[in-house]
């Protein structure tokens, strides 16, 4: 008996000993790219595209380039929910496996890892979402705005209006209803609205929905009371689809409503088709974009062969093209990092924060990666962590969301001193110094 | 045969009113005291900590408190969430408000603020029972959701709603490293478990549990019932003012209202119906695995998947979690309503004639 005993437990060790030394050699030239997402909660409609959008692009890498410069791209999902204290944990678990990035794929998730990434030096990519005050690289070294903030986006709005009314000066005694999820996420343009009201004279209402947004009666019947003259909306998930019924129940004219580019996406508007005709939202610089290549590449690569994390429609979305960005712009970063510390090595979390503050892409680039007409150039640097605040507007027309303006920037000359004052702000707070310039240069 | 109190004689009132009567609970206990303070620091890594370990000493201290309301004073309780919300802000406020104001102090006045809003909320308990208390205590819950999103001097005042804390340190010595917030969690829940199982086990704790098995005689024989059912409130709300404070500072560092909606009432109630209902152990066996199931359903479920060839997606596991949660509380409430605590008690009993066959 105490033979074969010994023979188990010999044979067993062998066997552990034989894994561990095969899982030790696979982990030699990977990137591990962690994924939170959410498929679970009232906010699933919206994560699931952006989560097959995200983990559908590291397929693709790894079958059309073979990685980057040879390093094979691994990663794993970690269902969040959208609540904080699972993000944290799924942040906590993954920390230890991976060395590149995190996208918290929530506001109320970054807010809690803001304070988190620095001591743990894993840097943020929050692409459309997240602080506003984090495009300021200075105070914040770890946190990748890329793209649009909710200030940049609130701008743009206003200055599409400002532009269909034929001047900022006529905004002057209009009113504006903000009609917005009562989180983290729906409070932020709340302050840069607030200022360009001061600034044009446009009165702006505020509307809270209750988390998760199934419950709107009483907000629009007090929109149908004031009549504003517009409506943004700023919600996710069902909140949006909720607002558009609601909308058209009360009657208030879709065509005067414009959400953020969260809220402005297929979910929320195709149960209720075309009775949300007109209703227009922020496009964040892509819309919905079946005919680019990189679609194209992805269908060949990825779906016909059985890879596709969703269905294969859902290809060419608006949240699945933003998923597509965001992973985009990750592995562009672990390439631009390569490009100095290694090439066909793999890289540190701090070494990827490098490569996010140094990206360089292009027109040239975005097409040979196969965004063309979908993306402009991003140029992130050590001061400006968002890299480009071009945005436009597209519009839903029952069945399709078409691009119905030109090319908007951001108004630097109003976010400049806000956000400047909202990281010193932040800054004085949590007691950090801001960056010196030699930092800028590591 | 080694679980046996042979020879072990209380020769004082002192040894005979000792919690742990029988010397292997005690020097067990102590161990496990011992082991939790000394050796799991230097044992367990820093995922541990921050994900399992942490959170399980703030939950089970939750749990403490929802039992003492729930388990021995028989209130049905959904506000739990809300005690902890109003725990949390008010210790951010004077925290943040007061200049120098240190971090224990400052999570006791919130377990006082929480005490004051659980009296509050309390009050219907002294008209209503059963279902309908669950349910005016779920208006506690939707009311302290209001108040924190609305009312922004709670929050500081801050534009997005989200608040956070900083710089915490306990006589100079920071805060920061999972071990010291395990460490200062650990304290605050050995001392708070000790005055609770003293505190169940005297006068007042009789009385509470005395209205649990029937008011209407405990009020005949003298027990007044407006004094027990506003005490259970008072000392559970303080409880789990403390604990959502220790949930927003320590585990959460940075948080919204949101963290403390009606999902974590739900928590705190599946904790001490699976732990077990008025027991103080039970609180522990409840916490731990509520916190450790979804963490383990997410880590073996894909493998085990896997064994039988089938995907499981990381929105089946989430939906698995629900669906054991649910099962479980059913089989507890039919099969064994005292919860995993009775389990363990059954246990200890045939141990006292292991290995002997009766």
């Amino acid at each position: 008996m105490k033979l074969s005993k010994f023979l188990m437990a010999a044979a067993v060790l062998a066997a552990s000993a034989a894994t561990v030394s095969t899982s030790a050699l696979a982990q030699a030239k990977e990137q591990f790219f962690p994924l939170l997402v959410y498929r679970t909660g009232a906010y699933a409609p919206n994560g699931t595209p952006w989560a097959n959008g995200k983990q559908d692009y590291l397929k693709l890498v790894n079958a059309r380039d073979g990685g980057i410069n040879g390093v094979k791209l691994t990663f794993e999902e970690c269902e969040t929910a959208y609540a904080t204290d699972r993000g944290v944990e799924c942040y906590e678990r993954l920390k230890g496996k991976t060395n590149t990035l995190f996208d918290p794929q929530s506001t109320g998730i970054t807010f809690a890892l803001t304070d988190k990434a620095p001591g743990d030096k894993m840097p943020l990519i929050t692409v459309g979402y997240g602080l506003a005050a984090s495009q300021d690289g200075g105070v914040f070294k770890w946190n990748f705005p890329i793209l649009g903030s909710y200030w940049t986006g609130a701008d743009v709005l206003v200055q599409h209006l400002g532009k269909k009314e034929g001047g900022l000066d006529k905004l002057k005694g209009k009113r504006i209803a903000l009609v917005y999820h009562d989180s983290p996420f729906g409070k932020e343009p709340i302050a840069l609205l607030q200022e360009r009201a001061k600034t044009h004279g446009f009165e702006l209402q505020l509307l809270p929905v209750a988390a998760p947004g199934v419950e709107q009666k009483a907000t629009w019947l007090q929109v149908r009371q004031s009549r504003p003259d517009y409506v943004f909306l700023w919600g996710w998930g069902v909140m949006n689809s909720t607002a558009l019924k609601e909308a058209q129940a009360t009657g208030y004219p879709r065509d005067k409503m414009y959400g953020v580019w969260w809220s402005g996406a297929e979910p929320d508007v195709r149960d209720i088709g075309a009775g949300a005709k007109g209703y227009n939202a922020l496009a964040l610089q892509h819309g919905a974009e079946r005919n680019s290549k990189v679609v194209q590449d992805i269908l060949k690569l990825v779906h016909d062969k059985g890879q596709g994390s969703g269905p294969k429609d859902e290809v060419g979305q608006v949240l699945y093209m933003r998923g597509l960005i965001i992973s985009m712009l990750g592995v562009e970063a672990v390439r631009r990092a390569q490009e100095r510390f290694g090439k066909g090595k793999v890289m540190t979390a701090e070494q990827v924060r490098w490569g996010l503050e140094n990206l360089n892409l292009d027109q040239k680039r975005l097409d040979a990666l196969g965004f063309a007409g979908v993306m402009r150039p991003v140029s992130t640097s050590c001061q400006d962590h968002m890299g480009s605040t071009y945005a436009r507007i597209h519009t839903w027309d029952g069945t399709k969301w078409s691009f119905s303006s030109d090319w908007y920037q951001a108004d630097e000359q109003i976010l400049k001193p806000l956000i400047k004052s909202a990281a010193d702000k932040y800054a004085a707070e949590k007691k950090l110094t801001r960056r010196t310039p030699a930092d800028c240069q590591s | 045969m080694l679980y046996r109190e042979n020879g072990q004689f209380k020769t004082s009132y002192r040894q005979d009113q000792q919690i742990f009567g029988i010397t292997q609970d005690r020097y067990a206990i102590l161990g496990i005291i011992a082991f939790a303070f000394l050796a799991v620091p230097f044992l367990a890594d820093e995922y541990l900590f921050r994900a399992i370990l942490i959170p399980f000493v703030i939950m089970s201290l939750a749990a403490l408190g929802v039992n003492v309301l729930v388990g021995y004073c028989g209130q049905i309780s959904l506000g739990s969430g809300a005690f902890m919300a109003v725990g949390a802000y008010a210790a951010y406020n004077f925290f943040v408000r007061v200049p120098g104001m240190p971090l224990v102090p400052a999570i006791v006045l919130g377990g006082l603020c929480a005490t004051a809003f659980g009296i509050l909320f309390g009050l219907p308990s002294l008209r209503v029972k059963g279902l309908y208390l669950a349910v005016a205590t779920l208006a506690a819950q939707f009311f302290s959701d209001w108040m924190f999103l609305r009312i922004k001097w709670f929050t500081n005042d801050s534009s997005s709603g989200s608040v956070s804390v900083a710089g915490l340190q306990v006589f100079g010595a920071p805060i920061d490293t999972p071990v010291a917030k395990y460490l200062f969690c650990l304290s605050l829940l050995v001392v708070i478990a000790l005055l609770t199982k003293n505190l169940v086990r005297s006068a007042i704790g009789r009385e509470w549990m005395a209205i649990r098995d029937m008011d209407v005689a405990a009020a005949v024989i003298g027990i007044r019932p407006m004094f027990a059912k506003l005490s259970a409130f008072a000392v559970s709300s303080f409880i789990v003012g403390v604990a959502g404070a220790l949930w927003a500072f320590i585990y959460l560092g940075s948080w919204e209202p949101a963290a403390f909606s009606v999902d974590i009432s739900f928590r705190l109630l599946f904790m001490v119906i699976i732990g077990g209902l008025g027991s103080i152990m039970g609180s522990f066996f409840g916490a731990a695995f509520i916190v450790v199931l979804p963490i383990a359903l997410n880590q073996f479920l894909p493998g085990l998947g896997g064994a039988f060839g089938l995907h499981i997606s990381t929105a089946t596991a989430a939906h698995a979690e629900f669906m054991i949660f649910g099962g479980l509380i059913v089989w507890f409430l039919i099969v064994e309503p005292h919860g995993l605590a009775k389990l363990w008690s059954t246990g200890k009993q045939k141990l006292r004639l292991w290995p002997f066959p009766h």
